[in-house]
């Protein structure tokens, strides 16, 4: 099992689910987060007063997903997510150890 | 039915109390009026002059005694409105401006100042304004509001009930030292704000109020013909706006930066919040402006109409002058806009007619903008919510605009006192006034902020202020999801 991660454009997000439920997925943890990469901060204005905005908002997405579906995921969100343009986001694999849902004491991939 | 009953009923009781209590007053019982003087009183009322009852020498009473409906109506709203604009229009245009760790900072001094400012104006305040007593300040025959009933002061009004003109011009005290906030917002603890607020309110409100409008005060151009100064403030530039907007550019120059500022990012913490005070404010400033008439009459018409436009072309032409040079018209920009085009318009309001009121308008966006934008940084002081660049300025030009453009036109009582300067050297007069409440308000703030410095101190701790003045002084989160 995987977990993917992807930090994405906050008015992405909507693309991104529907891709995501369309491949059969059944459930994602969706974070409001703020950071900064290649695209650097943005300036803001305030009568007169400037100010360097160095986190901008974005979404992190979170989700376990069976090893053989990795590919497919990370390539939808890709996708849905792309516009082009800098700071478009990232997407981190790790590798899960267990799962167990709470409910029914499943654990593995049936968990997921 | 019953409706009708009831109204007949309270009709009555209208007619009947004022009267009453005006027939026991005068001691001596007063002759029957005539049909004539009954129609004269009524014309009185309908044209918001004295009645024949009204005169010290008369000799015969009015049945259409005590205060008038539609003009005590009318303060009584406009009293309401004011207040309004500090709670919590002012609070929530300020509030929205700071960083969420002192939002609640904020808020609280508000509220502080509504509170001990209206003890104060129940104390003394009142009375050192508006009763008679010299030049400067009046004496202390309505301490403690005594004698400030239902009944007209005929100083002022003959229409409006002497508690509701009471309390209609407390609004204003409230709202002046509210706005010196704005400067030291996100530093200066709490407890050195109401100290410095009470010793100023004596310095320099009460006595400022009343050389403008007190009836024996000595800049009182437009109602004492004995004045030194022949000044005209229709709604507040130089009482309010000047002598906040100077005093909190001296205060925050004695009180000293924010920790960060320059450096760290102070922007906004809330847009929203800022703009919905802004609404409050311009709505409020219809009690302020056109309530100043002290009637419900043609020259409170105009001051309506003036006050809108001056406002509406100020908002609009900032962020014009936004968008021509940075291509972002900006929320804060229409806010701005249309506080500086109000407090420009406040002193000349009731005098002026619709075009001169557009010029002041445009005058407000351009002078203001540049200050907000240029001056500030120049100079280098941290007024945080830019009390100077809006109040100051918007007063001091508008009491200058003000006597160049006042006609009789908008205002026949210019004709009363001011007929040999108005149009003519009426700005003279008003330079001098500002002139002499510049100089006023900027030694006595210096004075006061020296004082309250060296006794309790002017600045929250150094960890306080890091930290947000919100939990340390007030225990309190102001946002807690």
């Amino acid at each position: 099992m995987k977990k993917v991660e992807a930090i994405i454009k906050p008015f992405k997000l909507d693309e991104v689910k529907e891709s995501l439920t369309g491949l059969g997925l059944k459930g994602m943890t969706v974070t409001e987060v703020k950071g900064f990469g290649r695209q650097k901060g943005h300036t803001e204005l305030y009568r007169g007063a400037e100010y360097v905005v160095d986190f901008l908002p974005k979404i992190k997405l979170e989700l376990i997903v069976k090893d053989d579906e990795v590919k497919k995921v990370i390539e939808t969100i890709q996708k849905a997510a792309h516009t082009g343009s800098i700071g478009d986001g990232k997407i981190f694999v790790t590798q899960v150890e267990a799962v167990l849902r709470i409910r029914t004491g499943e654990t593995g991939e049936s968990a997921i | 039915m019953m409706i009708r009953r009831f109204s007949c009923f309270l009709l009555f009781l209208c007619l009947s109390f004022p009267v009453a209590g005006r027939a026991q007053e005068g001691g001596v019982a007063n002759a029957e009026p005539s049909m004539e003087q009954r129609v004269s009183d009524l014309e009185a009322y309908i044209n918001n002059v004295g009645r024949g009852s009204d005169s010290a020498d008369s000799t015969v009473k009015s049945n259409v005694g005590g205060s008038g409906p539609g003009h005590n109506a009318w303060m009584m709203v406009s009293a309401a409105l004011v207040l309004f604009m500090t709670l919590p229009g002012l609070a929530l245009f300020y509030g929205g401006l700071v960083r969420t760790k002192n939002v609640l900072s904020v808020l609280a001094q508000c509220l502080g100042i509504a509170g001990l400012v209206t003890i104060l104006w129940w104390a003394v305040g009142y009375s050192l304004v508006f009763s008679r007593g010299g030049p400067v300040f009046g004496d202390l025959s309505f301490a403690f509001l005594k004698g400030v009933g239902s009944n007209p002061n005929t100083d002022y009004s003959y229409w409006v009930s002497h508690n509701v003109f009471s309390m209609y011009q407390m609004m204003f005290a409230i709202i002046t030292p509210a706005l010196i906030i704005g400067a030291i917002a996100e530093r200066m603890k709490f407890t050195a704000v109401i100290a410095f607020v009470t010793l100023w309110m004596f310095a320099v409100y009460f006595p400022v109020a009343h050389m403008i409008w007190g009836i024996d005060g000595i800049m009182n151009g437009m109602w004492n013909a004995a004045s030194r100064v022949k000044a005209i403030d229709f709604a507040g530039g130089i009482v309010v706006h000047m002598t906040s907007g100077w005093s909190a550019l001296i205060l925050c120059l004695i009180l000293g930066k924010r920790i960060g500022f320059g450096k760290e990012l102070m922007a906004p913490h809330n847009m929203v919040l800022c703009m919905v005070g802004t609404g409050m404010l311009w709505v409020g400033w219809y009690g302020f402006n056109a309530g100043s008439a002290l009637a419900s009459d043609g020259v409170a018409a105009n001051a309506f109409t003036t006050t809108t436009l001056a406002a509406a072309v100020a908002s609009f032409t900032w962020a014009v002058m936004e968008y021509a040079l940075k291509r972002k018209p900006s929320i804060l920009g229409f806010c701005s806009g249309a506080i500086a085009g109000l407090a420009m318009v406040t002193p000349a309001c009731g005098f002026i007619d619709t075009s001169s009121a557009v010029i002041v308008g445009l005058v407000a966006a351009i002078v203001s903008f540049f200050a907000c934008f240029k001056l500030k940084a120049w100079l280098g002081y941290d007024d945080a919510l830019d009390t100077f660049g809006v109040h100051a300025v918007g007063g001091t030009l508008g009491a200058f605009l003000a006597g160049i453009m006042a006609t009789p036109g908008a205002n026949a009582g210019l004709l009363a006192n001011l007929k040999d300067v108005v149009g003519k050297t009426l700005w003279l007069e008003q330079l001098k006034a500002i002139g002499l409440i510049m100089t006023l308000s900027i030694v006595a703030t210096a004075v006061i902020a020296c004082l309250v410095k060296f006794t309790i101190g002017l600045r929250a701790e150094t960890g306080v202020e890091r930290e947000g003045l919100d939990l340390p002084e007030h225990g309190e989160a102001g946002y807690t999801f």
